[in-house]
């Protein structure tokens, strides 16, 4: 499967990238001190015990999603359900044998079936518009200069490059329960080195497999993206705030498929900058010595 | 109906006492079987076999989800020869748990029972056939499902990798099934897919001769009982369908071991394609375990509601209409694969308007109640369940239809918990519905109907408590497949895991009455349901006799359903 890493090709359909943003006025800030690893927030970013809903939100998509949810499907799918309900007791209390001794003979009734069939059809149309809705936010055109970050599945971590920043690349490993409770994060959640990216940008995330199909997914930013060899798949990803946003590989892909985490940990610029230039050879990404591509022209 | 139904019935009971000095002896007549009946009793007991072996797996995994951490994998590799297993070794039975319970669950308990039992049984009895069109290539359906099934137990004792069995799913996806997993377990397993497919679509194209050529005169096909309308469906839907799972799963052995590369890049291939492939044959398949159960459901609530099923022609037709639909909308169970914008919009359109049949059918079976006179025998608490059930597992697919709600949803505790209220608690609970509707017939003696009602009471508590809590560990995040996770998910994981303890009583308590049945039972008559069973295995003596329809009968003109 190595050979099958170097002929990769980015997926069939094209995107269209979008003219390039006006960067932030922090953009080049490098934050002072360095950088040391988030403590997470408990019930941020991670699942919580007992819980009966989703994860809270952290991105404009993701709590588009949460809405249409919570606000649409759910009201839609209980009252149908306890609809249903309703009928059955209904029936169960009307029409068994004592209180309805002689069953009618009734087999057809065309106004009920057209509006049983109707009814649903519209229901339908209202879930249909804000569900495309929310595909197409999913699959908005991303910036030409917006951060690329590429995550790899592997049997059984995942690895992270940054080819913006210089092209290094982050080995990310589970940490064993124990290393994880001391270092304050959730046991099996936790991950030695963590995947950095900026918030409050959109960010230009790629996804690939070296051995077998792994997925990339975090629950709390609503984005899951498969990882397949010999194929890129690429979305957009916009963090809301810093933050520590916990996932896991979610396609079957071997022996230790539970024990690949994903730790996405999001900085403001300036600190991702500083966590940038913490490794050998890095730059900060859209800058002037950027080298020359054709597709994304500087946006200075 | 009834008046050629009581001519008919003194007709044969009459000449009952001649067929049974023509039974073969005890090999030829369950070995070298011709009869329908007789193979509908092997595939039932059968697929019994198989559903408790599957049932037993569940019974493994949930034990190891009680919490967190890994307790048990070490013991069940010892159980399967494994010597001092490693840690990976433990955590490769997993995978190969997950996936004998999916293949053994699909491929050797929902089909053979809904279809080869079930189907065998009453399909040509309610034609007004004699038999099927070709009893002995029914015979060989039979013969390679458990062959097929022999296969798929062999491959858990040979190597699959990293450990011993084949731990790829029962979707097999490439290349975890191809590079991912060296050693013959695999090939095992994918052979148990040929050898019961192959047999599979021998039994599809038997059903639809069968249904089209040998209905008793006057049996139009507008007048068929919709069990058989749901089975001729059922068998198309299997006659297109099969033959691509074949080529898929021939297309991963090759690539296996044959150099070539279809589903591997380095060569040209695209893993996608193989979850194109799978996904075209696994969504009819999806359709092919639930539409005889709706079959099965019209009947039982006609039945105890004495009233015909509220629109025959709709019902029918809704079936169709879940057929045909149910072949363009596989790429829903692959919305984070990469797909485009496009593609996830249409799909997710045509996914969403198979609600509508669905609908159609859930209301019509209330409204053939509606005006009823209710008798709550069992069958009729288990088909009320399942209306119910089906409706919770049938709104969750709404859920997930919708491409970007699935991109959090994919691969979750939700889904399982989606697709094990259509199948765990709306298949398995027509199988139940069914059996306890047929089983005085196919035995000719009544089932207690005290230990039929406690069964039904303990398993609806018991699968609900496994899989409601599922819908809230997915929407927290916990993917599916996972043997371990992490302490955030403990709470709802061991609800489900006491809810497993409570439905496996159940299942105790219905093989009790089985037994009950077959020594305590009273003789049943030939009509134990009263004047709401119109269909003719109602007509025949229960059990039926060896040979039956010696003539044919006479569907009258004014029979309506």
């Amino acid at each position: 499967m190595l050979a099958a890493a170097a002929m990769l090709v980015t997926s069939g359909h094209a995107f269209a990238d979008a003219p390039a943003m006006k960067l932030a006025a922090n953009h080049f800030t490098i934050a002072p001190g360095g950088y040391t690893p988030m403590k997470p927030t408990a019930g941020k970013g991670m699942p919580v015990d007992g819980a009966i809903g989703f994860q809270a939100q952290y991105s404009p998509n993701g709590e588009f999603a949460l809405w249409m949810h919570d606000a649409i499907l759910m009201p839609v799918i209980v009252a149908v359900t306890l609809f249903v309900l309703a009928l059955l007791v209904w029936v169960v209390v009307r029409y068994n044998r004592r209180a309805n001794p002689v069953p009618s003979r009734t087999t057809h009734n065309t106004l009920l079936e057209v509006v049983w069939t109707a009814l649903p059809v519209l229901i339908l149309v209202v879930i249909f518009v804000p569900s495309m809705k929310l595909l197409a936010r999913q699959y908005q055109a991303l910036p030409a200069n917006a951060l690329t970050v590429k995550a790899t599945g592997n049997q059984w971590y995942w690895t992270y490059t940054y080819p913006d920043n210089g092209g290094f690349t982050v080995t990310s490993t589970m940490l064993k329960p124990a290393d994880a409770i001391a270092r304050g994060e959730p046991p099996q959640l936790g991950a030695d080195n963590r995947m950095v990216l900026p918030a409050g940008e959109p960010i230009r995330l790629q996804t690939t497999g070296s051995d077998v199909i792994h997925s990339f997914a975090v629950p709390s930013l609503w984005f899951k993206l498969d990882a397949v060899p010999g194929k890129v798949n690429e979305r957009v990803l916009f963090i809301k705030e810093p933050g520590v946003y916990y996932g896991q590989c979610s396609e079957l892909c071997g022996a230790r498929h539970g024990y690949m985490p994903i730790a996405v940990e999001a900085l403001d610029r300036p600190h991702y900058n500083a966590w940038v230039m913490s490794h050998d050879g890095a730059k900060i990404d859209g800058g002037p010595s950027a080298p020359a591509d054709a597709t994304t022209p500087s946006a200075h | 109906m009834a008046t050629t139904a009581d001519t008919f019935q003194a007709h044969d009971e009459h000449a009952g006492h001649d067929h049974h000095e023509h039974k073969p002896g005890f090999f030829a007549r369950w070995f070298m079987s011709t009869n329908h009946k007789d193979i509908g009793t092997l595939y039932l007991i059968f697929a019994i076999t198989a559903g408790l072996i599957g049932g037993a797996i569940s019974g493994m995994m949930r034990a190891e989800l009680a919490h967190p951490g890994i307790q048990y994998l070490g013991t069940f590799a010892g159980w399967l020869g494994v010597k001092d297993p490693s840690f990976d070794q433990q955590l490769h039975l997993w995978n190969v748990l997950i996936t004998a319970h999916g293949l053994i669950m699909v491929f050797f308990m929902v089909m053979p029972a809904m279809i080869g039992g079930f189907g065998n049984w009453f399909v040509p009895i309610m034609i007004g056939a004699p038999d099927m069109a070709f009893p002995r290539m029914n015979n060989i359906s039979f013969w390679l499902t458990v062959a097929g099934f022999c296969s798929l137990m062999m491959s858990a004792f040979v190597p699959g990798g990293t450990g011993q069995g084949a731990g790829i799913g029962w979707t097999a996806y490439a290349p975890l099934s191809t590079t991912g997993s060296p050693g013959p377990a695999v090939d095992f397993a994918i052979f148990s897919l040929h050898l019961a497919g192959a047999g599979s679509i021998m039994g599809a194209i038997n059903f639809i001769t069968t249904i089209f050529n040998m209905r008793a005169p006057g049996m139009t096909l507008h007048r068929m009982p919709l069990f058989v309308w749901s089975m001729l469906v059922t068998a198309f839907l299997l006659l297109l369908a099969l033959p691509v799972l074949a080529a898929a799963i021939t297309m991963l052995i090759t690539d296996r071991n044959f150099g070539t590369t279809f589903f591997d890049p380095a060569g040209g291939g695209d893993p996608v394609l193989f979850q194109h492939l799978f996904w075209f044959f696994g969504h009819p398949e999806v359709y092919i375990m639930i539409l005889p159960g709706f079959g099965m459901i019209s009947q039982i609530v006609s039945t105890f509601s004495k009233k015909p099923v509220f629109g025959y022609l709709g019902m029918a037709y809704a079936m169709v209409a879940i057929g045909v639909v149910g072949f363009v909308v596989w790429a829903h169970h692959m919305y984070t694969t990469g797909l485009s914008e496009d593609v996830k919009m249409y799909f997710t359109t045509a996914t969403m308007i198979i609600a509508v049949p669905t609908g159609i059918k859930i209301f019509s079976w209330i409204a053939t109640m509606w005006g009823g006179s209710i008798e709550f025998k069992a069958p009729m608490i288990w088909a009320l369940g399942f209306i119910f059930l089906f409706t919770v597992g049938g709104v969750t697919g709404v859920v997930l239809a919708n491409g970007g709600i699935d991109d959090n949803l994919q691969d979750t505790y939700y889904v399982v918990a989606h697709f094990h209220y259509v199948l765990s608690l709306g298949a398995v609970t027509s199988l139940f519905a069914g059996f306890y509707y047929w089983f005085p017939k196919m035995s000719g003696r009544m089932y207690s109907e005290f230990l039929a009602n406690l069964h039904f009471a303990i398993f609806f508590v018991g699968v609900n408590l496994i899989f409601f809590p599922m819908h809230f560990l997915g929407m927290q995040g916990m993917p599916r497949r996972y043997p371990d996770y992490a302490p955030a998910f403990a709470h709802w994981n061991h609800v489900a895991t006491i809810g497993y303890m409570v439905m496996s009583v159940s299942i105790v308590i219905w093989l009790v009455n089985i037994l009950y049945t077959f020594t305590l039972g009273k003789k049943a008559p030939a009509n134990p349901w009263g004047v709401g069973a119109t269909t003719l295995e109602w007509t025949l003596p229960s059990p039926p006799p060896f040979h039956q329809f010696d003539t044919l009968p006479v569907i009258a003109d004014d029979d309506h359903h």
